[in-house]
């Protein structure tokens, strides 16, 4: 709690009074937050104090700027493990590059998980593929694929959907997709983080407001910095080695 | 030849407006309202109660002429068909561009540079508008029409075999799935990817619409009726809906056994899987079973909504591709709270059932008006379009 208040604090320091309420807007879509598949390598390391995480991912995983990767959410659920895991040496690494679809993803998969070595694999996509209508059976099978590489490797899987964008929704087939991912997340018994349901709620509470055009990034680095700490409650909640789950009867 | 029915069954019109209704209520993105149409509870969607039933009435319409006036009168009229669904669809095009045109020129925020890709085609409108009147580019929302298009462009022929040999006609869409199934035969799309109809796929549910209105549904009558098919469409029915549910609350997919889910996942909607067509036949034979064809509800003025909407549906499509982009608009320009959002559902069919009402009126004015000009319709058609 302590290291949250002085975070909070170095934040205001950093970034002025907008940051002040920062945790509060972030923890609205808490409730969407499912963790129903365990992350045992995660809880692993955990123990071993040392865990590493690769954000593999494409556009959506990215802010523009100079400061955009230090405010981009790979960034910031670094920033957030490391302060709700004292003790604990949270290294977050990132093969992230926009425009790619998963299949372009998984083909330098190989190489990126032995430089990282990670404990964690966390997944954005799914964007886009709609984008570019890719089949949804090799969109399925890529995902498929990338989860066995991860694991071959001894990493766990967090999958994370599409953005919500309400601008581009009529254009962007995203529903195809994401149910081939929830599907996927599913079979694999992999956690999905529901970017979209959350930036979905944000919108319709009005928490942050995505319907205007801006050129501006206090918005997005705001987004961005509450997908990372929820993330990061998230990872934590999975990993939690106590807590059963619901699925160990399986 | 098969036997035919004359009078036109209000239950095909009622399901088919419903359907329509249920494709502009699911079009419009991030609807609240969409939380009730079939697709959240089960397999299949809308998309299949349209296909089949525009299968049913295409045979219905078509085949009379067919053996009328002979197999070159009813094809003309099939492909005259096509061409007035492929205008419509171009027209449906236009407004797109000029949505999406809108977008690109007003719209930008850094949160959202890889979506905004989505609009790198206006930088070569040429190729666009050239490929979407190819068929190949098709945006959001709009890959029903050229579905519709391409099964009835090949219907004359099949329309023939169905009407000397209903029982091969059938065999042979069937073959026709499975060959799909076996060389992932599709049609490629612009800028890449392949149609999300598989016309290949789709066709099955066309023909066997087509088969069950030229007889086929009198033959497979006692089939239906029996209770133990109609049990296992209840079975199957519950068995969707319960995995229809893992999707929206994960906690349940423990109930679901590994190899059942090996053996469901992925659902195919492009070559439309084998669970979606049992899912839509459940969903007949109930209906069926619920609904009697007789049953005077259907005449009365509670249906009456849905039956017009089904009779003119090529109108009723299009105005509904139409306000489902209108309605997204409003909900990003006005309010997306959720009184918007049942307003602007329930004002979408209000104006679809007035649109199909209008061109009901006028369609019966053209025919029986004493004016100069001769009725461009004959009579008898039985209200309604194929």
């Amino acid at each position: 709690m302590r290291g949250r208040v002085l975070l909070s604090l170095a934040l205001l320091a950093l970034a002025g009074p907008a940051w002040a309420e920062q945790p509060a807007e972030c923890s609205i879509a808490a409730q969407q937050i499912e963790h129903d598949f365990p992350l045992p390598q995660v809880t692993r390391a955990l123990a071993a104090k040392r865990l590493d995480i690769l954000v593999l991912g494409a556009g959506s995983s990215l802010l523009p700027g100079p400061n955009g990767a230090k405010n981009a959410y790979p960034a910031r659920l670094q920033l957030a493990l490391a302060d709700k895991l004292p003790g604990v040496a949270v290294k977050v690494t990132t093969d992230v590059q926009a425009r790619r679809t998963a299949a372009e993803m998984v083909k330098t998969l190989g190489p990126a998980l032995a430089a990282a070595k990670p404990a964690l694999m966390v997944w954005q996509t799914g964007t886009v593929d709609a984008m570019k209508s890719i089949d949804t059976d090799q969109f399925s099978a890529a995902l498929d694929h990338g989860i066995a590489i991860a694991r071959s490797v001894s990493a766990d899987v967090v999958l994370i959907n599409a953005q919500y964008s309400p601008r581009t929704e009529s254009m962007i087939a995203l529903g195809i997709y994401a149910e081939n991912m929830r599907w996927v997340a599913l079979q694999q018994e992999v956690p999905l983080f529901d970017r979209f349901s959350i930036m979905k709620l944000w919108a319709d509470l009005g928490t942050f407001d995505l319907y205007s055009a801006t050129k501006k990034l206090d918005i997005a680095e705001r987004v961005h910095d509450c997908i990372g700490r929820l993330l990061a409650d998230l990872v934590i909640e999975a990993a939690k080695p106590d807590e059963p789950h619901a699925e160990s009867g399986r | 030849m098969a036997k035919v029915t004359t009078e036109r069954d209000l239950r095909l019109d009622l399901f088919r407006g419903i359907a329509l209704w249920l494709i502009f209520l699911d079009h419009i993105p991030s609807n609240a309202v969409s939380w009730i149409t079939i697709r959240n509870y089960g397999f299949s969607d809308a998309t299949e109660i349209f296909v089949f039933i525009s299968g049913y009435t295409a045979a219905f319409v078509y085949g009379r002429a067919m053996r009328e006036h002979g197999f070159i009168v009813a094809s003309a009229r099939v492909l005259k068909r096509a061409w007035q669904i492929y205008v419509a669809h171009v027209f449906l095009f236009a407004i797109y561009l000029a949505e999406i045109a809108y977008v690109a020129h007003s719209f930008s925020n850094p949160l959202y540079s890889e979506e905004m890709g989505v609009l790198d085609f206006l930088k070569s409108p040429d190729v666009t508008i050239v490929q979407a009147l190819l068929l190949k580019f098709k945006p959001v929302n709009m890959d029903v029409l050229p579905l519709y298009i391409v099964l009835l462009f090949w219907f004359p022929p099949v329309l023939w075999l169905l009407l000397r040999a209903p029982s091969i006609a059938l065999a042979s869409s069937a073959v026709l799935y499975a060959l799909m199934w076996q060389f992932e035969w599709n049609i490629p799309a612009y800028p890449q990817g392949e149609w999300l109809f598989n016309p290949f796929a789709w066709q099955l549910l066309f023909v066997f619409g087509a088969w069950c209105a030229l007889g086929g549904a009198q033959r497979l009558s006692r089939w239906v009726t029996s209770r133990v098919t109609i049990g296992l469409a209840f079975a199957y029915l519950l068995f969707a809906f319960f995995i229809a549910m893992t999707w929206y609350i994960p906690r349940l997919a423990v109930f679901v056994p590994k190899f059942v889910g090996d053996a469901i996942y992925p659902i195919d909607k492009t070559n439309l899987d084998v669970l979606r067509i049992i899912h839509f036949l459940s969903l007949a034979v109930i209906t069926v079973w619920f609904v009697p064809r007789d049953w005077p509800v259907l005449k009365s003025r509670f249906f009456w909504p849905a039956i017009v909407c089904g009779q003119h549906s090529l109108e009723t499509f299009c105005l509904g591709v139409f306000l489902a982009f209108a309605g997204h608009f409003v909900f990003t320009e006005v309010s997306n709270r959720l009184l918007t959002q049942v307003i602007v559902s329930v004002t979408g069919i209000v104006i679809m059932v007035a649109a199909a009402a209008m061109v009901s009126w006028y369609r019966r004015i053209e025919r029986q008006g004493p004016g100069p000009r001769p009725p461009s319709i004959k009579p008898g058609y039985a209200g309604g379009d194929a």
